[in-house]
Protein backbone atom coordinates (compact mmCIF):
# COMPACT_ATOMS: atom_id res chain seq x y z
CA UNK A 1 0.00 0.00 0.00
CA UNK A 2 1.66 3.35 -1.39
CA UNK A 3 0.02 6.59 -0.05
CA UNK A 4 0.14 9.47 -2.46
CA UNK A 5 -0.17 13.06 -2.51
CA UNK A 6 -3.52 13.14 -2.33
CA UNK A 7 -4.38 10.57 -0.09
CA UNK A 8 -2.28 12.45 2.74
CA UNK A 9 -4.98 15.69 1.78
CA UNK A 10 -7.38 13.17 2.72
CA UNK A 11 -5.90 12.11 5.73
CA UNK A 12 -5.27 15.68 6.94
CA UNK A 13 -8.43 16.67 6.01
CA UNK A 14 -10.18 14.13 7.67
CA UNK A 15 -7.82 14.96 10.84
CA UNK A 16 -8.97 18.76 10.34
CA UNK A 17 -5.18 19.50 10.32
CA UNK A 18 -4.10 21.69 7.73
CA UNK A 19 -1.15 21.27 5.86
CA UNK A 20 0.50 23.09 3.22
CA UNK A 21 0.54 21.77 -0.19
CA UNK A 22 4.24 21.99 -0.64
CA UNK A 23 4.39 19.88 3.03
CA UNK A 24 1.85 17.11 1.41
CA UNK A 25 4.62 14.94 -0.59
CA UNK A 26 7.42 14.53 2.45
CA UNK A 27 4.13 13.76 4.92
CA UNK A 28 2.83 10.97 2.67
CA UNK A 29 6.82 9.23 2.41
CA UNK A 30 6.60 9.72 6.25
CA UNK A 31 3.21 7.53 5.90
CA UNK A 32 4.72 5.13 4.05
CA UNK A 33 7.71 4.80 5.99
CA UNK A 34 5.25 3.98 8.90
CA UNK A 35 2.71 2.21 7.29
CA UNK A 36 5.62 -0.14 5.97
CA UNK A 37 7.21 -0.80 9.05
CA UNK A 38 3.29 -1.62 9.90
CA UNK A 39 3.10 -4.25 6.76
CA UNK A 40 5.38 -6.36 9.47
CA UNK A 41 1.58 -7.58 10.94
CA UNK A 42 0.66 -9.46 7.87
CA UNK A 43 3.00 -11.87 8.77
CA UNK A 44 1.31 -13.29 11.65
CA UNK A 45 -1.15 -15.78 11.70
CA UNK A 46 -4.73 -14.38 13.28
CA UNK A 47 -6.69 -16.55 12.27
CA UNK A 48 -9.35 -17.45 14.78
CA UNK A 49 -7.92 -14.72 17.41
CA UNK A 50 -10.36 -12.41 19.09
CA UNK A 51 -9.21 -8.37 18.79
CA UNK A 52 -8.70 -7.16 22.11
CA UNK A 53 -10.77 -5.22 23.75
CA UNK A 54 -9.77 -5.38 27.34
CA UNK A 55 -6.21 -6.09 28.35
CA UNK A 56 -7.67 -6.60 31.80
CA UNK A 57 -10.60 -8.93 31.59
CA UNK A 58 -13.29 -6.53 33.55
CA UNK A 59 -16.82 -5.98 33.86
CA UNK A 60 -17.30 -2.86 33.68
CA UNK A 61 -18.91 -1.34 37.00
CA UNK A 62 -22.42 0.36 37.25
CA UNK A 63 -23.42 2.89 39.62
CA UNK A 64 -27.01 4.18 40.39
CA UNK A 65 -28.54 6.46 37.28
CA UNK A 66 -28.52 9.69 39.15
CA UNK A 67 -26.95 12.74 38.34
CA UNK A 68 -23.51 13.28 40.38
CA UNK A 69 -22.11 16.18 38.76
CA UNK A 70 -23.30 19.93 37.28
CA UNK A 71 -23.78 23.94 38.05
CA UNK A 72 -20.38 24.76 37.31
CA UNK A 73 -20.78 26.70 34.20
CA UNK A 74 -17.76 28.88 35.64
CA UNK A 75 -15.57 26.41 35.76
CA UNK A 76 -16.47 24.72 32.62
CA UNK A 77 -15.93 28.17 30.43
CA UNK A 78 -12.94 29.03 32.63
CA UNK A 79 -10.22 27.83 30.31
CA UNK A 80 -12.72 28.87 26.57
CA UNK A 81 -10.48 30.45 24.54
CA UNK A 82 -14.07 32.58 23.99
CA UNK A 83 -16.77 32.69 26.26
CA UNK A 84 -19.71 34.82 25.96
CA UNK A 85 -22.69 34.75 28.10
CA UNK A 86 -21.99 31.62 29.62
CA UNK A 87 -21.48 29.95 26.37
CA UNK A 88 -18.59 28.42 24.49
CA UNK A 89 -18.16 31.42 21.39
CA UNK A 90 -17.11 29.74 18.21
CA UNK A 91 -17.19 31.40 14.29
CA UNK A 92 -20.72 31.45 12.61
CA UNK A 93 -21.92 27.92 11.92
CA UNK A 94 -24.71 28.42 10.13
CA UNK A 95 -25.39 30.59 7.62
CA UNK B 1 21.99 18.98 57.34
CA UNK B 2 23.48 19.14 53.95
CA UNK B 3 22.81 18.11 50.42
CA UNK B 4 18.69 17.08 51.82
CA UNK B 5 17.55 17.15 48.31
CA UNK B 6 20.10 14.08 47.66
CA UNK B 7 18.01 11.64 50.18
CA UNK B 8 15.88 9.00 49.27
CA UNK B 9 12.38 9.01 50.27
CA UNK B 10 13.10 6.28 52.69
CA UNK B 11 15.38 8.27 53.70
CA UNK B 12 13.57 11.55 54.25
CA UNK B 13 10.87 9.54 55.94
CA UNK B 14 13.02 8.23 58.71
CA UNK B 15 14.65 11.60 59.08
CA UNK B 16 10.77 13.53 58.99
CA UNK B 17 9.86 11.27 61.40
CA UNK B 18 12.59 11.48 63.92
CA UNK B 19 12.85 15.01 63.79
CA UNK B 20 15.87 15.66 62.17
CA UNK B 21 14.51 17.20 59.50
CA UNK B 22 11.78 19.46 58.62
CA UNK B 23 9.91 18.95 55.06
CA UNK B 24 10.33 23.07 54.69
CA UNK B 25 13.97 22.53 54.73
CA UNK B 26 14.11 19.66 51.97
CA UNK B 27 11.68 21.44 50.02
CA UNK B 28 14.00 24.52 50.41
CA UNK B 29 17.08 22.28 49.20
CA UNK B 30 15.50 21.15 46.46
CA UNK B 31 14.21 24.53 45.25
CA UNK B 32 17.64 25.94 45.86
CA UNK B 33 19.03 22.91 43.01
CA UNK B 34 15.69 23.55 40.62
CA UNK B 35 17.27 27.47 40.49
CA UNK B 36 20.42 26.05 39.39
CA UNK B 37 19.59 23.51 37.22
CA UNK B 38 18.33 25.61 34.60
CA UNK B 39 20.41 24.36 32.02
CA UNK B 40 18.77 20.63 32.00
CA UNK B 41 15.12 22.39 31.61
CA UNK B 42 13.39 19.75 33.71
CA UNK B 43 11.45 22.00 35.29
CA UNK B 44 8.72 23.71 33.46
CA UNK B 45 6.28 25.06 35.52
CA UNK B 46 7.39 26.05 38.91
CA UNK B 47 5.02 26.21 42.25
CA UNK B 48 7.44 27.39 44.90
CA UNK B 49 5.01 29.34 46.81
CA UNK B 50 2.26 26.10 46.82
CA UNK B 51 5.41 23.44 47.71
CA UNK B 52 6.16 26.18 50.79
CA UNK B 53 2.35 25.73 51.70
CA UNK B 54 2.10 22.12 51.03
CA UNK B 55 4.95 21.18 53.11
CA UNK B 56 4.42 23.56 56.11
CA UNK B 57 1.36 21.30 56.32
CA UNK B 58 3.04 18.43 56.41
CA UNK B 59 5.41 19.49 59.20
CA UNK B 60 2.12 20.13 61.32
CA UNK B 61 0.85 16.78 60.45
CA UNK B 62 4.50 15.02 60.76
CA UNK B 63 4.14 16.59 64.76
CA UNK B 64 0.72 15.20 65.55
CA UNK B 65 1.80 11.91 64.13
CA UNK B 66 0.75 9.08 61.98
CA UNK B 67 2.00 10.87 59.31
CA UNK B 68 1.90 9.00 56.06
CA UNK B 69 4.90 8.16 54.21
CA UNK B 70 5.13 10.18 51.81
CA UNK B 71 4.32 13.25 53.48
CA UNK B 72 6.77 16.48 53.46
CA UNK B 73 8.31 14.51 50.24
CA UNK B 74 9.06 17.23 47.51
CA UNK B 75 8.12 15.72 43.98
CA UNK B 76 8.00 16.95 40.86
CA UNK B 77 4.64 16.32 38.72
CA UNK B 78 5.15 15.21 34.73
CA UNK B 79 3.58 17.95 33.06
CA UNK B 80 0.80 15.43 31.59
CA UNK B 81 -1.23 15.22 35.40
CA UNK B 82 -3.54 18.11 35.68
CA UNK B 83 -3.14 19.81 38.68
CA UNK B 84 -5.61 22.30 39.75
CA UNK B 85 -4.70 25.96 39.29
CA UNK B 86 -1.32 25.26 37.93
CA UNK B 87 -0.59 24.84 33.93
CA UNK B 88 -0.87 21.38 32.72
CA UNK B 89 -0.04 21.49 28.73
CA UNK B 90 1.30 17.92 28.02
CA UNK B 91 4.17 20.00 26.84
CA UNK B 92 1.73 20.91 24.56
CA UNK B 93 0.81 24.34 22.52
CA UNK B 94 -2.34 23.40 22.19
CA UNK B 95 -2.74 23.44 25.86
CA UNK B 96 -0.68 26.89 26.25
CA UNK B 97 -2.59 29.03 29.20
CA UNK B 98 -4.61 25.84 30.27
CA UNK B 99 -5.05 25.87 34.04
CA UNK B 100 -7.18 23.01 35.37
CA UNK B 101 -10.17 23.50 37.34
CA UNK B 102 -9.47 20.29 38.90
CA UNK B 103 -6.66 17.63 40.02
CA UNK B 104 -5.85 14.37 38.78
CA UNK B 105 -6.90 11.52 40.91
CA UNK B 106 -2.94 10.46 41.25
CA UNK B 107 -1.73 13.97 42.16
CA UNK B 108 -4.23 13.92 44.87
CA UNK B 109 -3.64 10.93 46.24
CA UNK B 110 0.01 11.74 46.79
CA UNK B 111 -1.43 15.27 47.96
CA UNK B 112 -3.64 14.04 50.76
CA UNK B 113 -0.43 11.06 51.59
CA UNK B 114 1.05 15.23 51.98
CA UNK B 115 3.65 14.78 49.22
CA UNK B 116 4.67 17.67 48.14
CA UNK B 117 4.64 19.52 44.43
CA UNK B 118 7.89 21.41 43.53
CA UNK B 119 6.41 22.34 39.97
CA UNK B 120 5.65 20.88 36.69
CA UNK B 121 8.31 18.24 34.22
CA UNK B 122 9.17 18.40 30.83
CA UNK B 123 8.24 16.05 28.39
CA UNK B 124 7.91 14.50 24.99
CA UNK B 125 4.45 16.72 23.63
CA UNK B 126 1.60 14.49 24.83
CA UNK B 127 3.89 12.07 25.49
CA UNK B 128 4.87 11.18 22.17
CA UNK B 129 8.73 10.63 22.03
CA UNK B 130 11.42 8.86 23.08
CA UNK B 131 13.84 11.99 23.51
CA UNK B 132 11.98 14.45 25.06
CA UNK B 133 12.57 16.38 21.57
CA UNK B 134 9.06 16.92 21.15
CA UNK B 135 8.35 19.57 23.95
CA UNK B 136 7.07 22.64 23.41
CA UNK B 137 9.44 23.56 26.20
CA UNK B 138 12.49 22.84 24.33
CA UNK B 139 14.63 19.49 24.96
CA UNK B 140 14.83 18.41 28.79
CA UNK B 141 18.97 17.26 28.81
CA UNK B 142 20.26 14.55 30.68
CA UNK B 143 22.44 15.31 33.83
CA UNK B 144 24.85 12.46 32.73
CA UNK B 145 27.56 12.97 30.09
CA UNK B 146 29.92 10.82 28.12
CA UNK B 147 33.16 11.39 29.89
CA UNK B 148 34.37 14.65 29.82
CA UNK B 149 32.54 15.08 26.17
CA UNK B 150 30.03 18.28 26.95
CA UNK B 151 27.67 16.89 24.21
CA UNK B 152 23.87 17.34 25.49
CA UNK B 153 22.63 14.00 25.75
CA UNK B 154 18.90 13.06 26.02
CA UNK B 155 17.22 12.08 29.69
CA UNK B 156 14.90 9.62 27.13
CA UNK B 157 11.31 10.04 26.62
CA UNK B 158 8.12 10.82 27.52
CA UNK B 159 9.46 11.03 30.72
CA UNK B 160 12.47 12.78 30.20
CA UNK B 161 12.04 15.73 32.75
CA UNK B 162 11.04 13.56 35.34
CA UNK B 163 14.52 11.77 34.68
CA UNK B 164 16.98 14.48 34.16
CA UNK B 165 15.28 15.99 37.49
CA UNK B 166 15.58 12.49 39.69
CA UNK B 167 18.85 12.26 38.42
CA UNK B 168 20.32 15.39 39.02
CA UNK B 169 18.47 15.35 42.92
CA UNK B 170 16.17 18.25 41.65
CA UNK B 171 13.89 16.37 43.73
CA UNK B 172 13.45 13.05 45.64
CA UNK B 173 11.21 11.52 43.24
CA UNK B 174 8.83 12.61 40.10
CA UNK B 175 5.61 10.97 38.51
CA UNK B 176 6.03 9.45 34.93
CA UNK B 177 3.67 7.90 32.44
CA UNK B 178 4.17 4.78 30.36
CA UNK B 179 2.27 4.53 27.27
CA UNK B 180 5.35 2.71 25.13
CA UNK B 181 8.12 2.79 27.66
CA UNK B 182 8.02 6.06 28.64
CA UNK B 183 8.92 5.81 32.25
CA UNK B 184 11.20 2.72 31.89
CA UNK B 185 13.15 4.41 28.89
CA UNK B 186 14.04 7.30 30.62
CA UNK B 187 15.10 5.64 33.69
CA UNK B 188 17.27 3.48 32.22
CA UNK B 189 18.63 6.54 30.49
CA UNK B 190 19.28 8.35 33.35
CA UNK B 191 20.82 5.76 35.95
CA UNK B 192 17.21 5.62 38.11
CA UNK B 193 14.33 2.98 38.86
CA UNK B 194 11.27 3.36 37.08
CA UNK B 195 7.97 1.25 37.80
CA UNK B 196 4.95 0.48 35.47
CA UNK B 197 2.54 -0.87 37.15
CA UNK B 198 -0.16 -3.60 35.96
CA UNK B 199 -3.04 -1.61 33.93
CA UNK B 200 -5.78 -0.50 35.80
CA UNK B 201 -3.39 -0.02 38.92
CA UNK B 202 -3.31 3.72 38.65
CA UNK B 203 -6.38 5.72 37.88
CA UNK B 204 -6.07 7.88 34.34
CA UNK B 205 -8.42 10.30 35.59
CA UNK B 206 -7.12 13.62 34.96
CA UNK B 207 -4.27 12.25 33.09
CA UNK B 208 -3.75 14.13 29.65
CA UNK B 209 -4.80 10.79 27.53
CA UNK B 210 -2.59 9.70 25.12
CA UNK B 211 -3.43 6.00 24.20
CA UNK B 212 -5.97 5.13 27.01
CA UNK B 213 -5.65 1.18 26.72
CA UNK B 214 -1.83 1.44 27.54
CA UNK B 215 -1.47 4.40 29.24
CA UNK B 216 -0.50 4.15 32.84
CA UNK B 217 1.23 6.29 35.48
CA UNK B 218 4.17 5.48 37.87
CA UNK B 219 6.80 6.52 39.60
CA UNK B 220 10.81 7.39 39.00
CA UNK B 221 12.63 7.24 42.05
CA UNK B 222 16.39 6.87 43.20
CA UNK B 223 15.50 3.16 44.48
CA UNK B 224 13.52 0.41 44.40
CA UNK B 225 12.16 1.06 48.34
CA UNK B 226 11.22 4.61 46.65
CA UNK B 227 9.28 2.98 44.19
CA UNK B 228 7.52 0.89 46.45
CA UNK B 229 6.67 3.41 48.81
CA UNK B 230 5.39 5.74 46.08
CA UNK B 231 3.51 3.35 44.00
CA UNK B 232 1.64 2.46 46.86
CA UNK B 233 0.22 6.33 47.34
CA UNK B 234 -0.84 7.10 43.46
CA UNK B 235 -2.45 3.43 43.12
CA UNK B 236 -6.00 3.54 43.79
CA UNK B 237 -9.58 2.11 42.86
CA UNK B 238 -11.04 5.55 40.81
CA UNK B 239 -15.00 5.26 40.28
CA UNK B 240 -13.63 8.32 37.80
CA UNK B 241 -12.12 5.99 35.93
CA UNK B 242 -13.44 2.77 34.89
CA UNK B 243 -10.51 0.82 33.84
CA UNK B 244 -9.36 1.04 37.37
CA UNK B 245 -9.66 -1.97 39.37
CA UNK B 246 -11.37 -2.81 42.49
CA UNK B 247 -8.48 -4.51 44.48
CA UNK B 248 -6.95 -3.62 47.72
CA UNK B 249 -3.50 -2.02 47.53
CA UNK B 250 -0.63 -4.04 48.68
CA UNK B 251 2.07 -2.88 51.35
CA UNK B 252 4.48 -2.90 48.36
CA UNK B 253 7.50 -2.12 50.46
CA UNK B 254 6.54 -4.63 52.74
CA UNK B 255 7.13 -7.48 49.80
CA UNK B 256 11.02 -6.14 49.85
CA UNK B 257 12.77 -9.02 51.45
CA UNK B 258 15.65 -9.64 49.03
CA UNK B 259 14.92 -13.02 49.54
CA UNK B 260 14.09 -14.28 45.70
CA UNK B 261 15.23 -18.27 46.49
CA UNK B 262 13.10 -20.20 44.29
CA UNK B 263 11.74 -17.59 41.76
CA UNK B 264 11.41 -18.67 38.13
CA UNK B 265 13.32 -15.65 36.05
CA UNK B 266 12.44 -16.54 32.29
CA UNK B 267 14.97 -15.21 29.74
CA UNK B 268 13.09 -14.56 26.76
CA UNK B 269 15.49 -15.66 23.52
CA UNK B 270 13.12 -13.28 21.07
CA UNK B 271 14.64 -10.06 22.79
CA UNK B 272 18.02 -10.90 21.65
CA UNK B 273 18.31 -8.62 19.10
CA UNK B 274 20.41 -8.28 15.95
CA UNK B 275 22.77 -5.60 15.88
CA UNK B 276 22.46 -5.39 19.93
CA UNK B 277 25.64 -3.32 21.36
CA UNK B 278 28.00 -6.16 23.42
CA UNK B 279 27.54 -3.93 26.56
CA UNK B 280 23.67 -4.79 26.46
CA UNK B 281 24.28 -8.09 25.72
CA UNK B 282 26.97 -8.24 28.78
CA UNK B 283 24.84 -6.66 31.13
CA UNK B 284 22.05 -8.92 30.51
CA UNK B 285 24.13 -11.78 31.30
CA UNK B 286 25.80 -10.18 34.09
CA UNK B 287 21.71 -9.37 35.46
CA UNK B 288 21.08 -13.05 34.95
CA UNK B 289 24.14 -14.19 36.77
CA UNK B 290 23.25 -11.94 39.73
CA UNK B 291 19.74 -13.54 40.23
CA UNK B 292 20.90 -16.81 40.05
CA UNK B 293 23.31 -16.08 42.41
CA UNK B 294 20.83 -14.88 44.59
CA UNK B 295 19.11 -17.84 44.55
CA UNK B 296 16.63 -17.85 41.72
CA UNK B 297 15.82 -20.30 38.86
CA UNK B 298 17.25 -18.99 35.38
CA UNK B 299 15.04 -20.64 32.81
CA UNK B 300 15.18 -19.63 28.79
CA UNK B 301 11.88 -19.11 27.74
CA UNK B 302 10.35 -17.91 24.33
CA UNK B 303 7.99 -14.84 23.55
CA UNK B 304 7.37 -15.56 19.88
CA UNK B 305 5.24 -13.14 18.61
CA UNK B 306 7.74 -10.28 20.22
CA UNK B 307 8.91 -9.05 17.11
CA UNK B 308 5.33 -7.71 15.96
CA UNK B 309 4.98 -5.83 19.30
CA UNK B 310 6.57 -2.39 17.88
CA UNK B 311 4.25 -2.47 14.64
CA UNK B 312 1.27 -3.22 16.66
CA UNK B 313 1.80 -0.48 18.89
CA UNK B 314 1.90 1.78 16.17
CA UNK B 315 -1.11 1.14 15.05
CA UNK B 316 -3.05 1.03 18.26
CA UNK B 317 -1.63 3.81 20.24
CA UNK B 318 -1.57 6.52 17.02
CA UNK B 319 -5.61 5.00 16.54
CA UNK B 320 -6.40 5.92 20.13
CA UNK B 321 -4.61 9.22 20.32
CA UNK B 322 -6.33 10.57 17.12
CA UNK B 323 -9.66 9.79 19.01
CA UNK B 324 -8.56 11.10 22.20
CA UNK B 325 -6.97 14.74 20.63
CA UNK B 326 -9.89 14.96 18.92
CA UNK B 327 -11.17 17.38 21.94
CA UNK B 328 -8.57 19.62 20.78
CA UNK B 329 -10.52 21.86 18.52
CA UNK B 330 -9.92 25.35 19.64
CA UNK B 331 -13.14 25.80 21.84
CA UNK B 332 -13.12 24.43 24.90
CA UNK B 333 -9.41 25.40 25.91
CA UNK B 334 -5.91 26.20 25.33
CA UNK B 335 -4.94 27.58 21.95
CA UNK B 336 -7.14 28.81 19.18
CA UNK B 337 -5.60 30.22 16.08
CA UNK B 338 -6.30 33.82 14.75
CA UNK B 339 -9.16 33.39 12.01
CA UNK B 340 -8.94 35.27 8.83
CA UNK B 341 -12.05 37.02 7.62
CA UNK B 342 -14.52 34.69 6.75
CA UNK B 343 -13.75 31.83 8.33
CA UNK B 344 -15.83 29.31 9.38
CA UNK B 345 -15.64 26.82 11.76
CA UNK B 346 -13.52 24.14 9.82
CA UNK B 347 -10.69 26.84 9.28
CA UNK B 348 -10.92 27.18 12.58
CA UNK B 349 -10.39 23.34 13.69
CA UNK B 350 -7.68 22.82 10.44
CA UNK B 351 -5.37 26.03 11.71
CA UNK B 352 -6.02 25.81 15.45
CA UNK B 353 -4.74 21.98 15.37
CA UNK B 354 -1.61 22.72 12.80
CA UNK B 355 -0.43 25.61 15.13
CA UNK B 356 -1.26 23.84 18.60
CA UNK B 357 0.13 20.52 17.20
CA UNK B 358 3.94 20.09 16.80
CA UNK B 359 4.94 17.86 14.23
CA UNK B 360 5.47 14.07 15.60
CA UNK B 361 1.82 14.60 17.09
CA UNK B 362 0.32 15.80 13.81
CA UNK B 363 2.09 12.90 12.10
CA UNK B 364 0.72 10.09 15.20
CA UNK B 365 -2.98 11.55 14.99
CA UNK B 366 -3.20 11.29 10.99
CA UNK B 367 -1.48 7.59 11.30
CA UNK B 368 -3.97 7.29 13.18
CA UNK B 369 -7.02 8.83 11.64
CA UNK B 370 -6.02 6.51 8.49
CA UNK B 371 -5.75 3.48 9.89
CA UNK B 372 -9.08 3.84 11.26
CA UNK B 373 -10.31 5.48 7.83
CA UNK B 374 -12.97 3.47 6.37
CA UNK B 375 -11.46 0.38 4.29
CA UNK B 376 -8.19 -0.20 6.50
CA UNK B 377 -9.92 -0.39 9.51
CA UNK B 378 -9.78 -4.11 9.31
CA UNK B 379 -6.60 -4.58 7.58
CA UNK B 380 -4.62 -2.32 10.44
CA UNK B 381 -6.06 -1.72 13.22
CA UNK B 382 -8.58 -5.08 14.19
CA UNK B 383 -5.37 -6.96 12.79
CA UNK B 384 -3.32 -5.11 15.23
CA UNK B 385 -5.89 -6.01 18.20
CA UNK B 386 -5.31 -9.47 17.69
CA UNK B 387 -1.73 -9.37 17.09
CA UNK B 388 -1.95 -7.88 20.58
CA UNK B 389 -3.91 -10.39 21.65
CA UNK B 390 -1.25 -13.23 20.76
CA UNK B 391 1.77 -10.81 22.63
CA UNK B 392 -0.51 -11.22 25.63
CA UNK B 393 -1.28 -14.84 25.28
CA UNK B 394 2.90 -15.24 25.00
CA UNK B 395 3.12 -13.77 27.92
CA UNK B 396 0.30 -15.67 29.85
CA UNK B 397 1.69 -18.78 28.76
CA UNK B 398 5.35 -18.18 30.55
CA UNK B 399 3.40 -17.44 33.61
CA UNK B 400 1.19 -20.38 33.19
CA UNK B 401 4.75 -22.38 32.94
CA UNK B 402 5.59 -20.89 36.25
CA UNK B 403 7.84 -18.21 35.54
CA UNK B 404 7.83 -15.64 38.42
CA UNK B 405 9.43 -12.57 36.53
CA UNK B 406 11.14 -12.13 32.89
CA UNK B 407 14.52 -10.11 32.83
CA UNK B 408 15.38 -8.10 29.43
CA UNK B 409 17.04 -4.90 28.96
CA UNK B 410 15.67 -1.91 29.25
CA UNK B 411 16.73 -0.18 25.96
CA UNK B 412 19.06 -1.25 22.79
CA UNK B 413 21.29 1.75 23.82
CA UNK B 414 22.41 3.92 26.53
CA UNK B 415 21.43 7.70 26.37
CA UNK B 416 21.80 9.13 22.92
CA UNK B 417 23.10 12.74 22.10
CA UNK B 418 20.28 14.75 21.64
CA UNK B 419 19.65 16.04 17.70
CA UNK B 420 21.43 12.55 17.01
CA UNK B 421 18.40 11.13 15.84
CA UNK B 422 17.33 14.41 13.69
CA UNK B 423 17.61 12.86 10.39
CA UNK B 424 16.46 9.32 11.22
CA UNK B 425 13.25 8.42 9.93
CA UNK B 426 10.39 7.82 13.15
CA UNK B 427 10.70 4.33 12.86
CA UNK B 428 14.15 4.67 13.65
CA UNK B 429 13.12 6.35 16.96
CA UNK B 430 10.25 4.27 17.35
CA UNK B 431 12.94 1.49 18.28
CA UNK B 432 13.93 2.52 21.60
CA UNK B 433 10.85 1.39 23.01
CA UNK B 434 11.34 -2.67 21.41
CA UNK B 435 11.88 -3.91 24.86
CA UNK B 436 9.34 -1.87 27.20
CA UNK B 437 6.61 -1.65 24.40
CA UNK B 438 5.39 -5.31 24.80
CA UNK B 439 4.97 -4.95 28.80
CA UNK B 440 2.25 -2.22 27.33
CA UNK B 441 0.45 -4.11 24.61
CA UNK B 442 0.60 -6.62 27.63
CA UNK B 443 -0.60 -5.13 30.67
CA UNK B 444 1.45 -6.16 32.70
CA UNK B 445 3.59 -4.59 35.46
CA UNK B 446 7.59 -3.56 33.76
CA UNK B 447 10.50 -2.09 35.92
CA UNK B 448 13.63 -0.89 35.10
CA UNK B 449 16.66 -1.22 37.38
CA UNK B 450 20.13 0.62 37.25
CA UNK B 451 22.79 -2.42 36.90
CA UNK B 452 25.85 -1.03 35.12
CA UNK B 453 27.43 1.66 32.89
CA UNK B 454 28.80 1.77 29.64
CA UNK B 455 32.47 2.15 28.52
CA UNK B 456 31.68 5.78 28.13
CA UNK B 457 30.28 5.98 31.41
CA UNK B 458 26.56 6.40 30.64
CA UNK B 459 23.75 4.34 32.80
CA UNK B 460 22.07 1.12 31.43
CA UNK B 461 19.04 -0.27 32.96
CA UNK B 462 17.99 -3.82 33.52
CA UNK B 463 13.88 -4.37 32.89
CA UNK B 464 11.83 -6.91 35.30
CA UNK B 465 8.54 -7.60 34.00
CA UNK B 466 6.07 -9.38 36.11
CA UNK B 467 2.96 -11.09 36.92
CA UNK B 468 -0.29 -9.00 36.89
CA UNK B 469 -1.06 -7.24 39.63
CA UNK B 470 1.97 -8.74 41.17
CA UNK B 471 4.01 -5.66 41.73
CA UNK B 472 5.15 -6.76 45.22
CA UNK B 473 6.44 -9.93 43.71
CA UNK B 474 8.05 -7.47 41.09
CA UNK B 475 9.31 -5.00 43.67
CA UNK B 476 11.47 -7.81 45.39
CA UNK B 477 13.31 -9.47 42.50
CA UNK B 478 14.31 -5.76 41.29
CA UNK B 479 15.07 -5.18 44.85
CA UNK B 480 17.59 -8.41 44.78
CA UNK B 481 18.78 -7.22 41.49
CA UNK B 482 19.09 -3.83 42.72
CA UNK B 483 21.26 -4.79 45.91
CA UNK B 484 23.24 -7.41 43.72
CA UNK B 485 24.27 -5.23 40.78
CA UNK B 486 25.09 -2.12 43.48
CA UNK B 487 24.35 0.37 41.08
CA UNK B 488 25.97 4.00 42.99
CA UNK B 489 27.24 6.36 40.31
CA UNK B 490 25.69 9.21 39.51
CA UNK B 491 26.63 12.23 37.45
CA UNK B 492 29.11 15.09 38.00
CA UNK B 493 27.22 18.25 38.42
CA UNK B 494 28.36 20.32 35.74
CA UNK B 495 24.80 22.57 35.40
Amino acid sequence: MSIDRETAAKVAKLARIRVPEDALPALAEEFNTILGFIEQLNEVDVEGIEPMTSVTPMRLKRREDVVTDGNQQAKVLANAPDAREGFFAVPKVVE
Amino acid sequence: MADLNKFTIAEARDALRKGDVTAVELTEACLTQIEGAGALNAFVHHTPELARDQARAADTRIKAGDAPAMCGIPLGIKDLFCTKGVPSQAASRILEGFKPEYESTVTQNLFEAGAVMLGKLNMDEFAMGSSNETSVYGNAVNPWRRGNDDTALTPGGSSGGSASAVAADLCLAATGTDTGGSIRQPAAFTGITGIKPTYGRCSRWGVVAFASSLDQAGPMTKSVRDAAIMLAAMCSHDPKDSTSVDFPVPDFEAALTGDIKGKVIGIPKEYRMEGMPAEIEQLWADGTAMLKAAGADIRDISLPHTKYALPAYYVIAPAEASSNLARYDGVRYGHRAKLAQGDGITEMYEKTRAEGFGHEVQRRVMVGTYVLSAGFYDAYYNRARKVRALIKRDFEQAFEAGVDAILTPATPSAAFGLGEMKDADPVQMYLNDVFTVTVNLAGLPGISVPAGVDKQGLPLGLQLIGRPWEEGDLLNTAYALEEAAGFVAKPGKWW
